[in-house]
């Protein structure tokens, strides 16, 4: 049996390290509930963009747009939201693993970085990352999704990128998160029908018509859809990062907390050996004494 | 209700800004003004920045709408935009200054993108005023 004092030494850097866990849920638990209600409220538009420009998108019918067609370039431009900071359980490898477990060839994917760990990860594994904006992560804003939206749809125009993908982790609410794959450019509609949940019902079958022309209309509107689209992603990701950290938090300190209870009774059990030990001891010599 | 309504929806990044039933729903677009009533063809045009007027049953709300697009369907609008304002949340004195400083610009005639951009600017802060105006 660990002696006395081994066993105290681990239960108290077990329970500073506790300490610190708790402060770390507390701290996730704050930044949670800042980012969620940013979230809640940036998603309706989120939502709504993306179902008008499918809807629009149907009523359209066949287009002869850059942005509507996949170009001659096989390489696909994957936009990764990961965190800058790790012990949030599985959220940054979740990412990863999505990405990762698609089956793309990894010559043809380009990683555009947003997180640190993400951007280690996916390069540890041999993908080629070609921008990183980790910062962005930290606050994220709309002029920095516009940045980042201008200079992929440049690429994807100049034909270096034939398709773009967002992996971030969708908010589904507090204590679920889900990775999502969404795919942005080129717009598909089958696929974009079967995620969204509106009925696509055949009785408007009107043609849409555009003010200015279709093509200006599409250059207009396209960067604009992808620029908010990866905005709510941000947002998103934000409160799911601090909402997959409180929950490693969580149970992190609960896993203390029975460490702790554990060791307590190791301890008490060795310092009751201890002392009937030393009584056994004691008698023994006054027995000794008096014989 | 009247049946000569029609269904808006405005919304922006941070919020859903409107949503009701209106009859009519005046904005400005790249091409000019338009005023949609009910049964119109479905038309997606892109937004400049200008003073929106919302037709409810018994008043008129304006707003400012600065960049954005808007989808029209036959019993739906929705209008999906970047900047959206109430007159009251307008600061009037900041869009004064924001014109003037875009005139300025104006008329320096620097390089190509800052005109371009100088005049977004002018615009958008012209149609701040306006809004503001009672």
């Amino acid at each position: 049996m660990a002696s006395m004092r081994d066993i105290k030494r681990r239960r108290v850097s077990i329970q500073s390290t506790q300490q610190i866990t708790k402060a770390m849920k507390l701290v996730s638990t704050v930044k949670l509930q800042r980012a969620k209600a940013r979230a809640e409220k940036s998603q309706t538009y989120f939502q709504s963009m993306y179902q008008t420009v499918i809807s629009m998108m149907e009523k359209s019918g066949y287009m002869d747009h850059p942005y509507m067609k996949p170009n001659a370039s096989g390489k696909k431009a994957v936009i990764a939201i990961t965190s800058n900071r790790g012990l949030a359980g599985g959220y940054n490898s979740n990412i990863v693993k999505l990405v990762d477990g698609n089956g793309w060839n990894k010559e043809d994917v380009l990683i555009y970085a947003i997180g640190k760990k993400g951007r280690d990860a996916l390069k540890r594994k041999g993908y080629e990352v070609i921008s990183d904006e980790s910062e962005m992560i930290n606050e994220p804003l709309f002029s920095d999704a516009q940045i980042l939206c201008d200079k992929i749809l440049e690429a994807y125009s100049n034909g270096e990128i034939g398709e773009i993908y967002l992996a971030y982790t969708h908010f589904k609410n507090t204590v679920s998160h889900i990775p999502t794959l969404l795919k942005l450019l080129p717009v598909d509609l089958e696929e974009a029908a079967e995620k969204s949940d509106v009925e696509t019902e055949g009785s408007d079958k009107t043609l849409m018509n555009y003010e200015p022309e279709e093509t200006e209309a599409l250059n207009m509107i396209i960067p604009k859809y992808v620029t908010s689209l990866i905005y709510g992603a941000l947002v998103e990701a934000v409160a799911s990062e601090n909402g997959a950290r409180m929950q490693a938090m969580d149970s992190a300190t609960s896993n203390a907390e029975e460490m702790i209870d554990h060791l307590e009774l190791q301890y008490n059990r060795a310092r009751q050996g201890h002392i009937t030990q030393e009584l056994t001891e004691i008698i023994g010599g006054a027995e000794a004494l008096s014989n | 209700m009247a049946d000569n309504t029609f269904k808006l929806k405005i919304i922006s990044p941070e919020r859903t800004f409107y949503e009701g039933e209106v009859i009519m729903f005046e904005c400005r677009t790249t091409e000019g003004e338009i005023g949609i009533l009910k049964n119109h063809i479905p038309l997606t045009a892109v937004l400049a920045p200008g003073v929106a007027r919302i037709h409810e049953t018994e008043s008129v709300e304006k707003a400012a709408l600065i960049s954005g697009f808007v989808e029209i369907l036959q019993d739906e609008v929705t209008v999906l935009a970047e900047i959206a304002e109430w007159p009251d949340e307008i600061d009037v004195k900041r869009a004064e200054e924001a014109r003037i400083r875009a005139e300025r610009r104006l008329m320096e005639k620097k390089s190509h993108t800052n005109l371009a951009r100088a005049s977004l600017a002018l615009q958008r802060s012209i149609a701040r005023i306006e809004a503001a105006k009672k």
